[in-house]
């Protein structure tokens, strides 16, 4: 599946120009809120019409201004999975699942109903109506009443943005096998970098109705200038590694990244299993010399590629491990007391508990892209 | 000794004429009081506003006035009353037909503001969310759109029924007083009014119509709060 959009638009005093292409699985529109996102998937639904440009999928325009093309939602097969759920009230759970059903032919039906709630878990909900669902479970729910109308494409806006964390962690994982194995495309809005990193294989970052950067999710997201104040905290980089050995005394799990070993909580999963791990750069601590005497599990080997523009009191400090990209976040005070400059080997130190659940995931099986069929 | 519980044939038919009217009013009039709330509540378009003067026009003039204004329009030497009779051989004037006529125009106004009331309360992005799962505009309307309004329509229909069974001015003047023919329960009641000793045949249609109206009202609230429990809102 590629995507493809070049559109320019005017609302109000906002003007929205966003160009990119892509062809990842899950694509992930970042940014902050206002920065046009909700806008631009909107038009890819067909819920509003770009002034300008084209949109097309697999090179067939949905729109094109200049071709006057225009095709109407309900004949794009464009899923869309809403941040409120948009559940219809008067509908049980299983009449919401079915909604869809009757507008596909059999030939363009992927998957069926039992499939559906297999996947999503919602087998106990299906005679309840919506409005005694929990938020979790009406976004499964809204989730499986998308699948169910077989879209070639899947819209989700910012759909954990209404849970709170054991919801989200609830969701992710569905959303996951949604990738994994169903296959179908996914473009994921989001503001969250730890949800991006998670689940992206490309990223589109936007800011102010246009787009900065496209690229893997491991170069866009350990850019600072990138992933910009709307989540200061959370900035940093995505590392692929490999399980490597368990050790179940301890509650631990010792990864193979580039640059070194990295220890985590305990992993289940089997070895040789490929993951992401997600370093925030203000977990990251430098050395100048090997440390001993420190209780930090992790210490990667790692040169200086680059010292950031200070603000305020802080430093990024852009480090290559065995070529992987990292970001530390010092204090400027530190940088100079180290005597800190590009192409100096330093040793990055990372304290184990900053992986937390949130922070590690499957890395998404690149190249066993199954063919879409129901999954289980 | 006065028989509360026995009507005159008279009386009968009236009581069942006026049921009979006001039916038909309500019924006849729901299709074009559902387009008229929808243009008012979405449509966007010219002459909008001169729409919404004049399906209130029958709150605010006289009924008489608008039973005169039938009389001119859909009586036998009417532009549309001539077209109708000689065409399709309808006939309006001093018909039961002309008293639904009258009855559907002036609770017009009433149904089509409650339907478009409950209609500007639908949250349009459920529309929307139905048409990212493949079904065409109409099919959203009838499927989301019409048992979420459900309510209001019903709401639309008891006022509209309840100002079909109370209508008097439009009625006599658009089609008379004719007993078995035209004459309603307000008609009837009015006439008995007139009538030396009648008092007493008067109070007990007056009942009746207190009885009928009642129930109308409880019935609506009965179905309004089954179908809110229905589509999942509380009331």
């Amino acid at each position: 599946m590629s995507l493809s959009v070049d559109i320019r638009h005017r609302q109000g005093d906002f003007r929205l120009e966003a160009k990119f292409e892509s062809a990842g699985r899950l694509t992930a529109l970042f940014g902050r809120s206002g920065a046009g996102k909700s806008s631009l998937v909107s038009m890819i639904a067909g819920l509003t019409r770009p002034d300008h440009g084209c949109i097309t999928i697999d090179g067939e325009p949905l729109v094109d201004t200049e071709k006057r093309v225009y095709v109407p939602a309900h004949r794009r097969r464009v899923g869309y999975v809403f941040q409120e759920g948009r559940l219809f009230p008067h509908l049980t759970v299983r009449r919401n699942l079915l909604y869809g059903r009757w507008f596909r032919s059999a030939a363009e039906r992927y998957t069926g109903l039992d499939d559906v709630v297999d996947l999503l878990g919602i087998a106990p909900l299906l005679d309840r109506s919506p409005a005694r669902l929990s938020g979790g479970e009406k976004q499964r729910v809204a989730i499986g009443r998308a699948l169910l109308a077989s879209p070639r494409l899947l819209l989700m806006d910012e759909p954990l943005a209404a849970l709170d964390e054991a919801r989200k962690a609830e969701i992710l994982p569905y959303i996951e096998r949604l990738r994994d194995k169903i296959g179908l495309p996914i473009v994921y809005v989001s503001h969250s970098v730890a949800e991006v990193a998670r689940l992206a294989t490309t990223v589109v970052t936007m800011a102010n109705g246009t787009v900065t950067a496209v690229g893997r999710p491991s170069d866009v997201l350990s850019r600072p200038d990138l992933v910009p104040g709307a989540d200061e905290a959370e900035a940093g980089a995505v590392l692929k590694a490999v399980i490597q050995s368990h050790d179940d005394i301890f509650g631990l799990t010792t990864l193979t990244a580039a640059g070194g070993m990295l220890t985590v909580p305990r992993l289940h999963r089997p070895l040789g299993t490929p993951v992401r791990v997600r370093v925030r750069a203000r977990d990251v601590m430098l050395a100048t010399e090997p440390p001993h005497g420190l209780s930090a599990l992790n210490v990667l080997t790692a040169t200086i590629r680059e010292i950031g523009e200070p603000h305020g009191p802080v430093v990024d400090v852009r480090l290559d491990a065995g070529g992987a990209q990292l970001t530390a976040r010092l204090t400027r005070r530190s940088v100079s007391m180290l005597a800190l400059a590009p192409d100096l080997p330093v040793y990055a130190v990372i304290k184990s508990i900053a992986f937390d659940e949130a922070n590690l995931s499957l890395a998404p099986q690149y190249g066993t892209d199954v063919a879409v069929e129901g999954g289980n | 000794m006065f028989d509360w519980f026995t009507l005159s044939a008279e009386e009968q038919a009236a009581v069942l004429l006026s049921l009979k009217v006001a039916l038909w009013a309500t019924c006849a009039s729901l299709p074009f009081g559902v387009a008229a709330a929808y243009a008012l509540a979405r449509g966007q378009f010219w002459g909008r506003a001169l729409l919404d003067g004049v399906v209130h026009l029958p709150l605010i003039l006289p009924p008489v006035v608008t039973g005169y204004v039938l009389l001119l329009v859909f009586g036998r030497n009417g532009m549309v009353g001539a077209f109708l009779a000689e065409q399709f051989g309808i006939v309006l004037a001093f018909r039961w037909t002309g008293a639904a006529l009258a009855c559907a125009i002036m609770g017009f106004p009433l149904m089509v503001r409650a339907i478009r009331l409950s209609l500007e309360a639908v949250d349009r992005r459920l529309e929307e969310a139905a048409g990212t799962l493949g079904a065409p505009p109409l099919w959203v309307f009838a499927t989301v759109t019409l048992p979420l309004i459900a309510p209001g329509i019903v709401a639309g229909m008891i006022l509209s029924f309840a100002r079909a069974m109370g209508e008097f001015g439009a009625t006599i003047t658009f089609v008379a007083n004719i007993p078995g023919e035209t004459q309603t329960l307000s008609s009837a009641i009015y006439t008995f009014t007139q009538v030396p000793g009648g008092d007493a045949q008067a109070l007990r249609l007056t009942l009746i119509a207190v009885v009928l109206s009642l129930g109308a009202l409880l019935l609506s609230n009965t179905l309004s709060r089954r179908i809110a429990r229905g589509i999942g809102q509380s009331t």
